[in-house]
């Protein structure tokens, strides 16, 4: 059983195993850098369907079938879906889930799904509680960018700072332990808030965040920077990475030399014109199903602290001149 | 280490990249220039064709706006517009994009509650405050212009 320590960690005892796990993404995200750790890509945004929320509902189905395949699981096989989405009402998650008879948790932490639903997950089965949990989280560019932004087809022009929404989906299915990779401890974040107002700056927005639940887990943990191979945050991009560095500067900690961030890891981003890097919750999961889970089963890395982070932003509290709160959960992820 | 919300202000400017001025600036000035090259030539040749002043500038308006708005159905003007900023969006083909893009994009939604419903969802503060100042100024000649 888990022991829980004030600050929101959860110490695993039985350390779960992360069975299996899968990644699939749309074209953009296949034509980058880590092209060849998904499992599936998308010949285009529309994966034959006729509207980019119905895009999104196919891609968590891909990951969340293909993760089952990987482990010759079936449906039957899965007591629960912890899934999320960036989408009102979490459609991508609710819609893609309502196909199978399983019962159904939809979580909304923004870009810190990933690490939201794989956390709980891992809590679970930690505790005895069902045999296999999946966690599954999903993004899609088209379908957030008119949520939360413009049309597509709107000329606008992005600033240096805004960051790019992957379309991406990854599933990863959490049982008692097993084999690597382990989930050995978790930290659930506090919500951080710095006042940040501009909605083309996310990445300063999740910052703060991710520095409070890196630091909290380290001290719950009695871990230091140097216990792990890497620092991952979710997508910090390259403006909250820099400030990452210069929070963890004013405590003498050097991270940068650890620091890894799925936003600047999943394009190239000058050639696919990205800005500032990737973004929302397809970015971290797809990074951390389709290659660090991967590494980390082969041994080629042994331990990482993935933070994936959230701008809780909402368009209607920016228009009522509030700022954008930030969140970070983090897994101790290792190959033993 | 507690941070406050001035500190975490100014750490973020110094790390947010600005605009690169310069740039931005002459592709701005030379994207929205030539659209406007573009609509002297229109108004050339409507006025060569033989129509009056008026005429002529609501003609050289209309093909502006039907070359935006079919370059807007192709996905070549958000292309241009990555690069123009406001070269393309201050030009009446800007105006023609904000009302053509949100009617595509909520196409999905159906004809009434889509692209009815959100068609003007950018241009519509535009137009809202347009037409109040034009009826604001008409009636201040209304009373002082005679």
């Amino acid at each position: 059983m888990g022991k829980f320590i004030q600050g929101g960690t959860v110490q695993m005892f039985n350390a779960p195993s992360v069975k299996s796990y899968a990644a699939a993404v749309g074209k953009k995200e296949g034509e980058g850098p880590l092209a060849d750790c998904f499992d599936y890509i998308g010949e285009d945004v529309t994966l034959g369907t006729d509207s980019w929320e119905k895009a999104e509902n196919m891609l968590q189905k891909y990951a969340f079938s293909i993760a089952l395949q990987k482990g010759s699981l079936a449906q039957t096989d899965i007591a629960m879906i912890f899934a999320g989405d960036l989408l009102n009402q979490c459609t991508a998650s609710g819609y893609a889930v309502r196909d199978f008879d399983i019962p159904f948790v939809g979580l909304y932490g923004a870009c810190s799904t990933m690490a939201e639903s794989l956390a709980l997950a891992s809590v679970f089965i930690e505790n005895g509680l069902g045999g296999n949990i999946a966690a599954l989280t999903s993004s899609h560019f088209c379908a957030a960018e008119r949520q939360f932004r413009f049309p597509l087809n709107y000329g606008g022009q992005r600033t240096p700072t805004s960051q790019w929404t992957a379309t991406a989906a990854g599933c990863a299915v959490v049982s008692s332990r097993e084999m690597p990779p382990y989930i050995n401890a978790v930290t659930f974040g506090k919500i951080k808030d710095y006042g940040i107002t501009d909605v083309n700056n996310m990445g300063a927005a999740m910052s703060g965040a991710a520095y409070d639940t890196i630091s909290t887990h380290l001290s719950n943990t009695s871990k230091s920077i140097d216990d792990f191979d890497y620092i991952v945050t979710g997508d910090l991009g390259l403006v909250g990475s820099e400030l990452l560095y210069d929070l963890f500067d004013k405590d003498r900690v050097n991270i940068q030399k650890k620091h890894k961030d799925c936003g600047l890891m999943l394009y190239d981003l000058k050639g696919q014109d990205i800005h500032a890097g990737g973004s929302g919750c397809g970015c971290a999961a797809s990074v951390l199903c389709g290659y660090f889970l991967q590494e980390i089963a082969q041994g080629k890395i042994k331990n990482i602290l993935f933070t994936a982070t959230g701008a809780l932003m909402s368009p209607t509290m920016i228009q009522q001149g509030e700022s954008i709160p930030g969140i970070a959960h983090a897994i101790h992820i290792s190959s033993e | 280490m507690q941070i406050t919300k001035k500190d975490y202000a100014e750490l973020t400017k110094k790390r947010s990249p600005n605009t690169k001025l310069p740039k931005t600036l002459t592709k701005a000035f030379l994207i929205g220039g030539a659209i406007c090259v573009i609509g002297q030539g229109f108004l050339n040749l409507y006025t060569r064709l033989g129509f009056d002043k008026i005429d002529a500038g609501a003609l050289t308006s209309v093909s502006l706006m039907f070359i935006a708005a079919v370059l807007t159905g192709f996905r070549i003007y958000d292309k241009i517009a990555r690069h123009a900023g406001a070269g393309s969006i201050v030009p009446i083909t800007g105006f023609a994009n904000s009302v053509v893009s949100p009617a595509l994009e909520f196409k999905t939604e159906g004809y009434i509650l889509g692209v009815g419903a959100k068609m003007f969802v950018i241009a519509g503060p535009v137009i809202l405050y347009g037409i109040t100042a034009s009826v604001i100024y008409g009636v201040i000649l209304y009373v002082f212009g005679r």
